[in-house]
């Protein structure tokens, strides 16, 4: 079981979060202008790397915040931890990669 | 019964064992005596009992071989008001009245119930130490110095390890003064804490460990009030030192399963820790230095040691004069090619071997009644192992040692293959201070005191098959490698000649490994074994199965700790909870919900029940405790454009005051969740969701909300517990209410259809009443505070006696539904169903985007011939389609064939005096009129295919 350090709580144990899958998968900003095959990448494909992956995290029995790690998938080892802040709408969203 | 100064296998004096503490015990039937600080099998050795039932399927004798967790044979049953199953003599203590049944590889679950108490600890450490031998304490006692936080687990009841067991000293003291020091100074530290009885069982990420205390099991079977029995301890820590020791192995040779064959270093044990001769006259067969140190033992402690056989030609010179000092003569270059006896060991037949292990020269037979093995020490490296960290195979120590570790963990002593007691001080001493380092509490490494033993022994020569005397290895059935699992010489060639190469097929194929013990001792041997049938150069060649835990056998008892019974899981109920149990209600689990299921009158089953309950809704009144349903606030400037984004069809223009159906999808276009949404204010809607589905559904908006669409002013807040609902249904409905909430015009031109009112109920209660209808009749859901949720249900109840309000549970809700053809998420669908899949096209905005919209353009989504919900009637009105039957196209297809679909939802129809079925039927909406058909082991049942609204297709009822 991992110990996570969620950004807003600090480290709790696993049991208290819910996986998110691989982060910076955006949701598109126009789905009907793409073709099928592009929808069904969003939808259905994802990356599954052997080393560092960015991935989301929320901490769904604690203040239930949603977050990006990057866990390396061999040793679980959490390189980094990047809450999902707020943002106007017209800013980047903030971005954390492996 | 014999006195226990008596026993037979008793010495006179020495051990750690309490004379004036007789303790009786039974076993296999028969009455004994041991001594405190014996454990069941030093007690059975005691007493001249070999101490363990035939084997599993050669039914060979067998008896002790070991003295600790490694044991192969020796399992019991351990009686007691909820006895104990695959318990092991070598660990289980011996206690007053203690009453144990040998066990051949199969123990019984006690089905009575389990009275005693398990519980769980959850600890964070800055470093945790596993193993309170040498090694293990002087890592605990410089990383304690530091001041860090440190536990030290010890699954012995004292602390020592094999200082317990060997006669060694620490600063011109005996061994175990050292460790009363150690254990006094450690106890003294504010932030130490000392585990004993406790095994390290798993170890997981992040330096996660389970530790399992056993808290009163040495003091008997029975429950000690206010105590658990055993503890589950969750460690988290910083840094880990595994001192786990050594397990030494067996040898692989001709006869190597007789009682009275015994690995020398339990022998050792037997007789310095618990004063127990286990032989009279023992031959100490061995491939290293250890076993000389049991050979001078048997000596001292009065047993005659005829031979001590060396499988090196040329040990060193010292050891051997040692021996022959005391009497015993050293074979060299030699090692033990056969036993004798039946029930035990009466002899062994020596040989010399020449370099590549054949014998060469003649066979010598000595008599003997006790064999002290050992072929080399395997590091315990399990925990190592399950961490992550690799192993590589040592040459020189023959043996698979910790090389790179994946966790902040460092192994040391023994269990990293540092067999002399100096090395294992330094190596602890080091690594504790390093730990606590690590951790954040700089400290110095204590200085290693003068202590007694040879520098580190001499290289091994281990010898993994020792030759039968006659025949191949194909051949050599009595050459045991698995003592549990019964498997020898020949079944490991059986698998390789069968092709087998990879360890891990071979240990299936044999079950090599796979006992309780999961070859704690043999593990390395049979890989030793595999290594010379492949003809690898060495073990390392072939490596480890895959170690996982838990290390020990642990009892489903203390995984489930006070989880089991009521505290299983968390139980919710209703406002209205007590009036259901009041009268009766047979309860069902939705979710952790309890729900009403239905309100049996006297007499009545199940189905009399909801006919009843189904026909009072239709035809007079009836109310159902509707609370459970989720709730969930949506406030803020931009919710109604948030809800146009996550329900299929509008919300931003629902007029306030109205409430609307809606049906949420997954980016996929697959039916997620559906309810009614209500707009109370410009900026407040309450959405309601299945009940099941009420958690879901609340992570699914936060989750678009935080990380997709930030910039939506939106809050959601669950509200499910905060509101009561109650649901009146039927054409009687509008008169209950209207006694109910005197203030309330209630008619159809005021009070239309999917509206809502707030008013004052008769009671004074505010309440908010919502025109909506999950059966088709008319109906008005009454949502009040929760804590006025029991009362105003009684006076609906009250109100409504006049007119035979009938309570109906959700068995008759869903049979009502179902009549008007409205699924359930869950039950009708399986997340592969689209809304138009359902027949819903009405419910899918054409004019605005919505998660899912763009899935319903894909192809596989476009389909014609999708699978389509459908009503079903039996051709025969009687019968009962099971929910989950497959339906196929022809009364007499041949299987295997593509089935056509599936029932989802089956009943009988008070109102339509039949049964009925909902189903999933490809392209079923092509099919009304059509029969379709579930063949069933009773025989085929034909159905009708219909429009899935059976009861008032018009939609008339719900204004009556």
């Amino acid at each position: 079981m991992l110990l996570i350090a969620c950004p807003w709580c600090g480290e709790r144990e696993e049991l208290e979060f819910h996986y998110g899958g691989q982060a910076h998968v955006p949701y598109p900003a126009d789905p009907s202008a793409l073709s099928d095959a592009e929808w069904g990448e969003y939808l259905f494909v994802r990356d599954n790397p052997k080393g560092p992956f960015a991935e989301r995290w929320s901490h769904a029995a604690g203040c239930r915040r949603w977050f990006d790690v990057v866990r390396h998938t061999v040793t679980h080892e959490i390189l980094a931890v990047q809450g999902v802040r707020p943002v106007a709408a017209d800013q980047p969203r903030p971005v954390i990669t492996p | 019964m014999t006195t226990p100064h008596r026993l037979p296998g008793r010495l006179p004096s020495g051990g750690r064992v309490d004379r004036s503490a007789p303790l009786r015990f039974s076993y296999d039937g028969v009455q004994y005596t041991g001594l405190r600080g014996d454990t069941l099998a030093s007690a059975l050795l005691a007493n001249g009992v070999p101490g363990a039932a035939p084997s599993l399927h050669r039914r060979r004798p067998r008896g002790i071989a070991t003295a600790g967790v490694e044991e192969p044979n020796a399992l019991v049953q351990l009686d007691g008001p909820c006895s104990e199953p695959m318990q092991l003599a070598t660990t289980v203590e011996l206690y007053d009245g203690l009453t144990a049944t040998s066990l051949s590889g199969l123990g019984r679950l006690d089905p009575a119930p389990d009275g005693s108490g398990y519980d769980k600890m959850h600890v964070h450490t800055d470093v945790l130490v596993v193993g309170g031998g040498p090694a293990g304490l002087a890592a605990a006692l410089a990383a304690g110095r530091s001041g860090a936080r440190v536990v030290l687990v010890d699954d012995q009841p004292e602390l020592g390890g094999s200082l317990l067991c060997d006669r060694e000293e620490i600063d011109g003291a005996p061994g175990l003064d050292w460790v009363h020091a150690v254990r006094t100074e450690l106890s003294a530290q504010p932030d130490t804490r000392i585990l004993s009885r406790s095994t390290a069982t798993g170890y997981y990420d992040h330096n996660y460990l389970l530790v399992a205390e056993r808290r009163t099991d040495h003091l008997g079977p029975h429950p000690v009030p206010g105590v658990s029995r055993q503890r589950l301890w969750h460690l988290r820590a910083r840094r880990v030192v595994l001192a786990t020791g050594s397990h030494e192995r067996p040898i692989v040779f001709a006869g190597n399963d007789l009682p009275g064959v015994m690995s020398a270093a339990a022998v050792r044990s037997y007789v310095n820790r618990y004063a127990v001769l286990p032989g009279r006259r023992a031959v100490v067969l061995t491939t290293n230095d250890h076993a000389y140190a049991t050979a001078l033992a048997l000596v001292a402690a009065g047993a005659e040691v005829p031979a001590l056989v060396d499988t090196r030609p040329e040990p060193p010179t010292g050891l051997v004069e040692a021996a022959r000092r005391a009497g015993i003569e050293v074979r060299c270059g030699s090692a033990v090619v056969g036993t004798r006896g039946d029930a035990r060991i009466t002899a062994v037949r020596i040989a010399a071997l020449d370099a590549d292990d054949a014998i060469t020269g003649p066979v010598r037979e000595l008599p003997c009644d006790l064999l002290a093995v050992s072929g080399g020490w395997s590091p315990a490296v399990q925990l190592w192992s399950q961490s992550q960290g690799t192993l590589r195979y040592d040459e020189a120590l023959a043996a698979f040692v910790p090389d790179r570790a994946a966790q902040q963990v460092d192994s040391v002593g023994a269990a990293r293959g540092v067999l002399d007691l100096g090395g294992c001080l330094d190596d602890g001493f080091a690594a504790g201070a390093r730990a606590a380092d690590l951790a954040g509490f700089p400290v110095s490494v204590p200085a290693t005191p003068p202590h007694s033993g040879e520098a580190p022994p001499s290289r091994p020569r281990p010898v993994w098959i020792v030759p039968g005397e006659e025949g191949e290895p194909g051949d050599w059935q009595e050459h045991f490698v698995d003592l549990q699992r019964d498997a020898t010489v020949a079944d490991v060639q059986r698998a390789v000649r069968a092709g087998m190469r990879s360890v891990e097929h071979i240990k299936r194929y044999t079950t090599i490994g796979t006992a309780h013990d999961q070859g704690k001792a043999s593990g390395v041997a049979s890989t030793g074994v595999i290594a010379r049938l492949l003809g690898a150069r060495s073990p390392g060649e072939v490596g480890t199965t895959t170690f996982r835990g838990p290390y020990v056998p642990l009892s489903f008892a203390l995984l489930a700790g006070r989880e089991r019974g009521r505290l299983f899981d968390p139980v919710r109920t209703t406002a209205i909870h007590p009036w259901h149990v009041e009268h009766g209600a047979r309860f069902e689990n939705v979710g952790q919900w309890k729900r009403p299921r239905y309100y049996p009158q006297p007499g009545e089953d199940l189905e009399a029940a909801v006919l009843r309950e189904c026909r009072a809704a239709r035809e007079g009144v009836a109310v159902m405790d509707a609370s459970t349903l989720g709730k969930i606030d949506v406030i803020g400037p931009d919710a109604g454009a948030f809800l146009n984004r996550v329900y299929t069809n509008g919300f931003a223009r629902l007029a306030v005051g109205s409430a609307r159906y809606g049906v949420m999808c997954r980016p996929d276009g697959m039916v997620f969740d559906d309810g009614v949404t209500l707009r109370l204010a410009e900026g407040h809607y309450i959405m309601t969701t299945t009940t099941g589905n009420a958690a879901a559904v609340l992570d699914w908006l936060e989750e678009w909300l935080q990380t997709e669409w930030p910039e939506l002013r939106v809050r959601v807040t669950s509200v499910t517990e905060q509101w009561a609902t109650v649901a009146v249904v039927g054409p009687g409905s509008r008169a209950v209410v209207t006694a109910l909430a005197p203030d309330l015009d209630v008619s159809n031109d005021a009070f239309p259809f999917m509206t809502a009112r707030e008013t004052r109920l008769a009671s004074g209660v505010p309440a908010r009443i919502c025109r909506i209808s999950f059966s088709g009749e008319l109906a008005f859901e009454i949502n009040v505070a929760s804590w006025y949720g029991l009362a105003t249900w009684e006076s609906v109840v009250r109100a409504g006696a006049p007119y035979g309000i009938t309570p109906y549970g959700t068995e008759a809700m869903h049979v009502l539904r179902a009549e008007k053809g409205y699924p359930i998420v869950g039950q009708d669908t399986d997340g592969t169903v689209t809304p138009q899949d359902l027949g819903m096209e009405w419910v899918v905005s054409k004019q605005k985007d919505f998660l899912g919209r763009r899935s319903f353009r894909r192809p596989d989504t476009a389909r014609g011939d999708r699978r389509q919900l459908v009503g079903l009637l039996p051709v025969d009105p009687a019968v009962l389609l099971p929910e989950g039957a497959q339906l196929v196209a022809s009364a007499d297809v041949a299987a295997p064939t593509r089935a056509l679909g599936h029932v989802t939802s089956s009943y009988r129809s008070a109102a339509l005096g039949r049964t009925f079925a909902l189903a999933l039927v490809a392209g079923g909406r092509e099919r009304l009129g059509e029969t379709v058909y579930a063949p069933l082991p009773g025989g085929v049942i034909a159905a009708t295919v219909t429009d899935s609204v059976l009861y008032d297709p018009k939609g008339t009822r719900r204004d009556a």
